[in-house]
């Protein structure tokens, strides 16, 4: 068995989101320093507001404002700060009961050590000094002694109100491809194509994923096929992509390599585009150090009969 | 309920640390074929299939629809997939078979969590707005709860390293931490990393059938008496975290109070959630609570849920049990929690 192959795989997201009516209030609050709750229908007030009760399901539209100070209701020591949280240096986690909210809301808390947190500990908001409406325009909170901080007297209606956030995300993998698809790798480097056979229908896969999806069973036995190949169906690129350095149009095709139960895909050049066509014969084109074909081009054999190939379309 | 359904065979991977060379059809292959060898079914003869996982764990996206290529899902097949623990799958299947569309059905799920960082993989499963951009991790709100019920007096230190070590006592062969394992440091006080559950990987499936034809598939089949699942209000700061209503109404829906039962396999990959769920559950001492580990001597998150509902039944078929239990939960601090009651036939 070929060693295991892996590769970094990053998977980076940024998700645009609208905010209702409620949200909207809360998140542009936070960006002139001010905090809002909402009200429900038995006089409780949410912080963070929701746009419905979490109890009755009831729209909740009722904003009411409360302090930038509260007293924690539970809390953890996070010594080892993960990318992307409040603080980098060690910081409690706390959900923190705002003077004036009925609920809890979780952030991060600025203290020396564990000593210094306890469930009932008085704190108040500390404000990123860059706000833009969102949760993270409170930088975390720090310890705070004293009375319930005084109200702005906002209404909750502001200029200029956030309709959206964007949130970024990024998450960091290790990409390895298993048994089959490393073998096929593996011998793709060495410049040959191998599929696998399924022991029960005999048809051979290219790429190869370890099971045939048919029958529902191992696929083992490997077997070179190719190196040339008939076009079965193909379509004409006509916009670039990016970070690709390949000039438009070009034709990505479906290639049936000799022997392959079904078809792979790659592109074709050598070829004028526009005389592509169903049935034409190809072969890889390999360049220095590839680890996998460049492209497909025309190896000058006459046409392959449709019969030959109509299975495989 | 018109049709009764059971439990007529379980099979799962061992829950390994990584599979780096397999991919996750190759994991969950054998399980497949392990299930329907012992009902003796093929493919063919499965009404319906359905199967949990989710995409994020590997970062690969429609893993779960290459993931059917293990089924042979040629001529085409009846199928269904949710983006979540397979005890939720599990859940669709017993639906479809109380329909009478189907009399068998085929329920899997796997989840390869070795090549992420699954703490912060977990982030994304949260609250977009007010909780996802500050990424708390998997370990810090279950922390968060921890203290909660230390603080209310439910537990403290020694009792939750007590429960790591009773649950890792076990001599379940596909458990990944099993015997004396160190309590170990803080990960995020006051959680040490003996409470916290392995990071592995793992498959599972499960075959239900109904009526006469779980009792032709399986000697004791294992009768699903009710099987219902409920959620918390979505913000935490909402919910009082030492206490689980919806696994209590779940349970109660399913009938779990209706008679005691001897085994529960609770899924609490936290040593803290296993105290919050024998207290909604109302679980004396007298009830087998997790032989087979649970959560926290494997956790293939996605199938973990189901392998308490496997746990379960297997217990029943084997006649180690007449009445178990079985508990899934998904999302941050008990978040979402489903209740199954099985049964077997009075020996
Ligand atoms: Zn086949």
């Amino acid at each position: 068995m070929p060693e295991v192959l892996k590769a970094p795989l990053v998977v980076e997201f940024p998700f645009t989101r609208s905010l209702g009516p409620v949200q909207s209030a809360f998140l542009t609050g936070l960006r002139e320093r001010v905090v809002l709750g909402v009200a429900t229908a038995d006089g409780r007030t949410l912080v963070p507001p929701v746009e419905y009760d979490p109890v009755t399901a009831e729209d909740l539209r009722d904003l009411v404002e409360v302090a930038p100070t509260g007293t924690v209701t539970t809390w953890a020591w996070n010594h080892e700060p993960r990318r992307g949280q409040p603080l980098d240096t060690p910081f409690a986690w706390v959900l923190v009961r705002l003077d004036g909210a009925d609920t809890a809301l979780l952030h991060a808390l600025d203290v020396p050590g564990p000593d210094a947190v306890r469930t009932g500990t008085r704190v108040r908001i500390r404000w990123a000094e860059e706000r833009t409406g969102a949760i993270t325009d409170i930088a975390c909170f720090e310890p705070y002694d004293g009375e319930p901080a005084e109200l702005t007297g906002s209404d909750g209606t502001f200029e200029e109100k956030v309709t959206g956030i964007v949130a970024h995300a990024r998450l960091d993998y290790t990409y390895s491809p298993g048994r089959a698809q490393s073998a096929y790798i593996a011998a793709l480097s060495g410049r040959r194509t191998v599929g696998e056979r399924c022991p029960s229908c005999r048809k051979v896969y290219v790429p190869p994923r370890g099971a045939c999806p048919t029958c529902g069973v191992a696929t083992a036995e490997q077997v070179e096929v190719g190196p040339a190949g008939t076009v079965t169906t193909f379509c004409i690129v006509n916009i670039k992509a990016k970070n690709l350095d390949i000039e438009v149009p070009y034709v990505y095709a479906h290639i049936a390599l000799d022997g392959a139960g079904l078809a792979l895909h790659g592109r074709i050049g050598g070829i004028p585009y526009d005389q592509v066509r169903m049935g034409l014969r190809v072969e890889p084109v390999w360049t220095d150090g590839g680890r996998y074909p460049d492209h497909y081009r025309p190896t000058g054999e006459p046409d392959a009969d449709y019969e030959t190939y109509k299975e495989l379309l | 309920m018109t049709r009764d359904i059971a439990v007529v065979a379980f099979g799962q991977t061992d829950t390994l640390r990584t599979t780096e060379e397999m991919s996750e059809v190759e994991m969950l292959m054998p399980v497949l074929h392990d299930v329907l060898e012992r009902t003796g079914l093929k493919t063919a003869d499965i009404g319906f299939t359905c199967s949990g996982s989710s995409d994020y764990l590997a970062g690969r996206a429609f893993s779960f629809t290459l993931a059917l290529d293990g089924v042979g899902a040629w001529p085409p097949i009846s199928e269904s997939h949710v983006e979540m623990d397979g005890a939720w799958a599990l859940y669709e299947a017993w639906t479809k078979l109380l329909t009478g569309d189907a009399d068998t059905a085929l329920v899997y799920s796997y989840g390869k969590s070795s090549p992420g960082p699954v703490r912060d993989v977990l982030t994304r499963q949260l609250d977009p707005y007010y909780l996802a951009p500050l990424w708390p991790d998997s370990v810090a709100l279950a922390a968060l709860q921890a203290q909660a019920l230390i603080d209310a007096g439910d537990t403290d230190e020694p009792a939750l390293a007590g429960i790591a070590a009773r649950s890792r006592a076990t001599d379940n062969p596909h458990a990944q931490l099993r015997g004396p394992v160190p309590h170990g440091d803080y990960l995020v006080r006051p959680l040490r990393t003996g409470d916290c559950p392995p990071i592995g990987d793992g498959a599972a499936a499960v075959v239900l059938a109904a009526g006469e034809r779980a009792r032709a598939l399986c000697e004791r089949p294992a009768w699903i008496r009710g099987i219902d699942h409920r959620i918390e209000p979505h913000a935490l700061g909402v919910r009082d975290l030492t206490d689980s209503p919806s696994t209590r109404l779940a349970a109660e829906k399913a009938g779990a109070f209706e008679r005691p039962v001897d085994t529960a396999e609770l899924h609490a990959p936290f040593t803290s959630q296993e105290v919050v769920l024998r207290k909604a559950l109302k679980l004396g001492d007298d009830v087998r609570v997790n032989p087979s580990g649970g959560a926290l001597a494997a956790n293939p998150i996605m199938a973990a849920g189901l392998i308490r509902i496997g746990e379960a039944a297997t217990r029943i078929h084997r006649g180690e049990s007449d009445r178990a239990l079985a508990h899934a939960t998904s999302g941050p601090c008990l978040q979402q929690n489903l209740v199954a009651v099985l049964e077997g036939d009075p020996r």
